[in-house]
């Protein structure tokens, strides 16, 4: 056992450094033109699919959609990750990034950016139209995958840049705790990279060779289960830094403390031991799977509830405790004292809500046979809306409002305040529409993914009519949102007022005891290892060893 | 590690939720033969047209009230085209396809799976009500997916 360091804020450098600034916001910004191009797709798609509007004949429904998800799911959240947390560590290690940080930040980013545009253009081509999951055997360009794979490369370039920040820490600080901040910075990284190792593979391996017609066919039953090996992580990639805002970020903007070091900690371990070896529960309808294995991983799935657990408990300790500090008396009077008109409290709490419908959801999905009811049924696209689309990406909005700024040397002024909580009523409202109607028309059977259609007037599918009139309406709604915040992010990038802003790092209110074993990563990579072996291991080898003739490539639209 | 008395007692009603509901579903799955559609049988994708029984998609009668129902979902149908069973038939459907993945669905009941190139999947069902149900693709497919459907009329 060691004593956490105590930080003493008032001693450290609250901002980032010019070069570690200048490179957070370069991801940033990055992440929010993919965003607002990823809106316009999204709005189009929703009018579409209400029987709002129909597209003009150079375009149809599915490479807008491809269009969508690639930029919100893949190039939105990676690009503000990397941003969010390479400035976080700058911030929590002394307030820069060394040079060799900065290097292989620069690198991943040019990296990024490349695969990005290589992806984006093959997709306005519409020589990609496979959707943001690529399933084989639909093939899109080359230039596509070649894409993809320099956005995951650039990626970990990015985490790199962490695990060098850290290593230089260690080394200035020996036989200290890390931060908070950095620690939990860390766990995402090692968690990404290792996720992402088999998408890295099946496109290497598999789809770049296939789709140039070097390999004649594909296993895709392997490439399937290589990818997700990597999709499901994915969303714990995108839920872990909305979670180090939560723990981290907002305490210290709620004028509160870190409920424990220890169990924030312990939390983000669990995340990184128990995200990865659990894909086989988006494959329960598929053949090829035997459902003993299915089992297996619908139970490693569920496990995830109990750090779930753990960090509602401690938002909501977080809550009251600061609450009562504050002079809330009662069983409820501690949520009055809470600073509701602060969009950098607001922003995150609002999503935390959805994130309790979100998760309830989660579980349905990944229960076996429960999830016949829903696979594949724009439920399914609901319940991420409200968990990336809110939970997740209201934090982020939350985060930029207050980073930005951090990153120009600029101020969050009050009418700019005003307007995001504005734009997070707009945001809520909008995905609270739409994702209502999206989950009661799944629960009668409306496919995701697909086309405005009424398959000849049936009677069943005309009964989902008006519930996608209102998805249609939600979706208009979360588009003015999108404008509004993009409107708010200009101003805060090149016209807010110069000024000091904090960049929020809770802290825990008495020096905490940290077991030293929660640092020892070969332990948890040790365990990660054996998890993915014991969950992957025979499934993968026979896959291979007894797999299906194999498929030839199609282009079917 | 220091626990707080109110969080110790969370985490173990939620863990002790966590397990009953997971026995619940081991319980459903292999006690009560509720699993998710897993069929291992393969097929080659490229001969589909010329493999028994895909080279006749259709109906087949195998017991009072239970039919075999071999059908391939394709780019962009199903066929065969039409089906026609008795109220209170059990139907096995038995799909594969030739060209990309697609999804059989019928809304308002629990069949619902995953159609894939080089595989066979199944499931039953037991068509109570009288009616004409949609049978429909729920697997992006390409530019004609939202045509993709079927129906299979229950008198």
């Amino acid at each position: 056992m060691v004593i956490a360091r105590k930080v003493d804020t008032d001693r450290l450098p609250s901002t980032v450094a010019r070069p570690a600034a200048r490179l957070g916001l370069s991801y940033i910004w990055v992440a929010y033109i993919a965003f607002g191009l990823a809106a316009i797709a999204g709005m189009v798609q929703g009018m579409v699919r209400g029987g709002i509007m129909e597209l003009p004949s150079w375009t149809n429904y599915y490479q807008i959609l491809t269009a969508h998800g690639v930029l919100m799911a893949l190039i939105f959240t990676t690009f503000f990750i990397v941003g969010f947390l390479l400035t976080g560590v700058a911030r929590t290690t002394g307030g820069s990034l060394h040079k060799t940080a900065l290097g292989w930040g620069w690198a991943g980013w040019i990296l990024m950016v490349v695969g990005t545009l290589m992806a984006v253009v093959t997709i306005l081509m519409n020589e990609a139209s496979v959707l943001y999951t690529f399933y084989a055997p639909l093939k899109a360009s080359p230039f596509f995958y070649i894409g993809a794979a320099l956005l995951v490369v650039g990626s970990w370039f990015a985490g790199f840049a962490v695990f060098a920040s850290y290593r230089k820490w260690k080394k200035e600080n020996p036989g200290k705790i890390s931060p908070l901040f950095v620690f939990m910075s860390v766990t995402t990284f090692v968690m990404w990279i290792i996720a992402t190792l088999p998408v890295a593979v099946e496109v290497i391996f598999q789809l770049i060779p296939w789709s140039l017609g070097i390999s004649p066919t594909i296993n895709i039953m392997l490439s399937r289960t290589l990818f997700w090996f990597f999709g499901h992580p994915l969303v714990y990639f995108w839920l872990m830094p909305a979670y180090i805002a939560w723990y981290v970020c907002v305490p210290r903007i709620i004028g509160g403390h870190v409920f424990s070091d220890s169990l924030s900690r312990l939390a983000f371990i669990l995340l990184l031991l128990f995200s990865i070896p659990v894909g086989f529960h988006h494959q329960l309808m598929e053949p090829g799977i035997s459902a003993g294995w299915k089992m297996i991983h619908v139970t490693l799935t569920l496990i995830v509830v109990i750090p779930s657990l753990m960090t509602a408990f401690s938002m909501f300790a977080i809550f009251e405790t600061t609450g009562r500090k504050k002079g809330g008396i009662g069983l409820f009077g501690w949520l009055k004292k809470l600073p509701w008109t602060d969009v950098r409290f607001f922003a995150p709490f609002v999503g935390m809500l959805f994130f309790i419908p979100g998760g309830a959801g989660g579980i349905i999905n990944a229960s076996n046979q429960i999830n016949a009811v829903v696979h594949n049924t724009i439920w399914v696209t609901g319940h991420f809306h409200i968990t990336v689309g809110a939970a997740v990406a209201l934090t982020f909005f939350g985060v930029s409002f207050w980073l930005i700024p951090v990153l120009t040397g600029r101020t969050l002024t009050r009418t700019a305040n005003r307007m995001g909580m504005v734009q997070t009523v707009f945001w809520a409202v909008g995905m609270f529409l739409m994702s209502f109607a999206m989950h009661t028309m799944g629960l009668s059977g409306a496919p995701r993914r697909t086309d405005y259609t009424t398959y000849m007037d049936h009677p069943t599918a005309l009964g989902w009519m008006d519930y996608q009139r209102v998805m249609a309406f939600g979706g208009g709604l979360l588009f003015v949102a999108a404008i509004l915040l993009i409107l708010i992010l200009v101003y805060l990038t090149f016209y807010a007022p110069k000024g000091y802003t904090e960049y929020p790092i809770g802290e825990t209110e008495k020096e905490q005891q940290v077991p030293r074993l929660l640092e020892r990563w070969p332990v948890w990579i040790g365990l990660v290892a054996f998890l993915i072996v014991m969950a992957y291991g025979y499934p993968i080898m026979e896959q291979i060893h007894h797999q299906a003739p194999g498929s030839p490539p199609f282009k079917t639209w | 590690m220091h626990l707080h008395r109110f969080e110790k007692i969370w985490l173990m009603l939620g863990a002790g939720g966590l397990a009953l509901f997971i026995l619940l579903l081991c319980v459903n799955a292999f006690a009560m033969g509720m699993a998710p559609p897993s069929n291992m049988e393969m097929i080659d994708p490229k001969k589909v047209a010329e493999t028994p029984p895909f080279d006749k998609p259709g109906l087949k009668q195998v017991g009072d009230k239970e039919y075999d129902a071999y059908m391939t979902a394709f780019a962009f149908g199903f066929s065969p085209t039409k089906m026609e069973v008795p109220v209170g038939s059990t139907v096995n459907f038995h799909v594969t396809s030739p060209d990309v993945i697609h999804g059989f669905q019928i809304p308002g009941t629990n069949v619902n799976f995953m159609v894939m190139p080089g595989h066979i999947n199944s499931a039953t069902y037991t068509f109570d009500k009288p009616g004409e149900y949609l049978i429909i693709c729920n697997e992006y497919c390409g530019a004609g997916h939202q045509v993709m459907a079927t129906t299979i009329i229950v008198k």
